[in-house]
């Protein structure tokens, strides 16, 4: 039940984006094609996932149990950057059509602060091993989603007559208020229960 | 003519180059922690001390850092200061590291801060790169205050904690939630835009 509940969470109640402000960067600037979104969207919920499971086990068997965890955050984004770079040589391997599907997209995952952001909550949280890979996991649904709507919504703004001042980013900001705004619509599901 | 360019390496990142503003870089701080002045400012003192720091650093090695190691170095090189930062917000003032949070942490991954140093820093000499940081730290501190000022103060009706509008004033409980931060900031972008747009057709 717990893990349905965090699943849920991550995914619409405290989506990763719209509650958290965490990748926005891409959210911005990718977001203006549905099929580039689904290729972030794809490729940054296999990073998250992946990050989630092997930060939980570095946090908890190698800097609780040598008492370091002051070296959280520069151990974490060498896990991360150096797990994006592994993920990258063995999709070129052994899958090169989900290569050139995600291709230009996983190297930008590593500077991408969902994925830093996630684990530091994880931590934060004191997620167990199971819960921990549930919540990378539903985080990066919930950023693909959040993804995908907005570049729905901005492919037909194209054909939209904006005035000069908000053309570009401030419109996006505020559709993105919008869309924040109905997400907290979903905040009763899991408060009640 | 140097003197005048070392003077715009300073003031271009309070107007021209903004980082918040302009080239929309670190974002998530910028909403996630301005629902109040002070959350605000103490963000960005802790972001400039982290890109000054690091594009001391960055300009002294600058020479001996080879091309193809560069970003994880700098990376680490941030990760080492920003957890300085933490652990001193966290001992000297721990409320605010408190409503900061995961926030603090997260500066490694701003991408105003490795943009810097690829941009500048890495082929910059040490006072022009000095100068650019502060520059770019205080005009990013300049965004945070006033994004800040403004969720405060129809979110709550209050500046750095000071109640300054009367009770007739009923809170706008919008402002303090995420979507009046992406609200807020479209706005201020179109304001900036619409003075830009101004001052050209004056000019």
């Amino acid at each position: 039940m717990n893990i349905i509940l965090i699943f849920i969470a991550a995914t619409i109640v405290n989506n990763i984006v719209l509650t958290y402000f965490l990748g926005i960067c891409p959210f911005l600037g990718v977001s203006s094609k549905i099929e580039s979104a689904v290729g972030m969207g794809l490729a940054a919920t296999f990073v998250m996932t992946l990050a989630a499971t092997v930060t939980w086990l570095i946090y908890h068997y190698i800097l609780v149990r040598f008492n370091v965890p002051f070296l959280e955050y520069v151990s974490f984004i060498l896990v991360i950057a150096s797990l994006v770079q592994i993920v990258e040589m063995f999709i070129r391997k052994f899958s090169p059509d989900l290569y050139r599907a995600l291709g230009i997209y996983l190297p930008l995952i590593t500077t991408n602060c969902a994925i830093l952001g996630l684990t530091l909550f994880m931590v934060l949280r004191e997620y167990n091993f199971l819960e921990s890979i549930v919540f990378g996991f539903g985080s990066g649904v919930g950023f693909t989603l959040v993804l995908l709507i907005m570049a729905g919504i901005r492919e037909e703004l194209e054909f939209a007559d904006v005035p000069e001042a908000f053309k570009g980013a401030p419109l996006t900001l505020i559709i993105s208020g919008l869309l924040a705004l109905a997400f907290m619509g979903f905040s009763g599901i899991i408060s009640t229960s | 003519m140097s003197s005048v360019r070392l003077y715009m390496e300073f003031f271009k990142g309070f107007w021209k180059e903004n980082p918040a503003f302009r080239q929309l870089l670190g974002m998530c701080p910028l909403l996630a922690v301005t629902t109040s002045v002070i959350n605000g400012v103490s963000m960005g003192i802790a972001m400039t001390f982290v890109l000054i720091s690091t594009s001391i650093v960055v300009s002294l090695i600058r020479k001996i850092v080879p091309n193809q190691v560069r970003i994880a170095t700098f990376t680490i090189i941030i990760a080492t200061f920003v957890t300085i930062a933490d652990l001193y917000l966290r001992a000297k003032f721990p409320p605010i590291s408190k409503e900061l949070g995961p926030y603090v942490p997260l500066i490694v991954v701003n991408c105003i801060i490795l943009g810097r140093q690829e941009a500048f820093a890495k082929k910059n000499p040490l006072y022009r790169s000095f100068l650019d940081a502060l520059g770019m730290g205080l005009g990013f501190t300049l965004a945070l205050l006033l994004l800040g000022a403004i969720r405060e103060l129809l979110g709550s009706g209050s500046i750095l904690g000071i109640q300054i509008l009367g009770t007739w004033f009923e809170p706008w409980v919008i402002m303090i939630l995420p979507a009046g931060a992406f609200i807020t900031l479209g706005f201020l972008i179109a304001l900036m835009n619409v003075i830009d747009q101004r001052l050209k057709r004056t000019a």
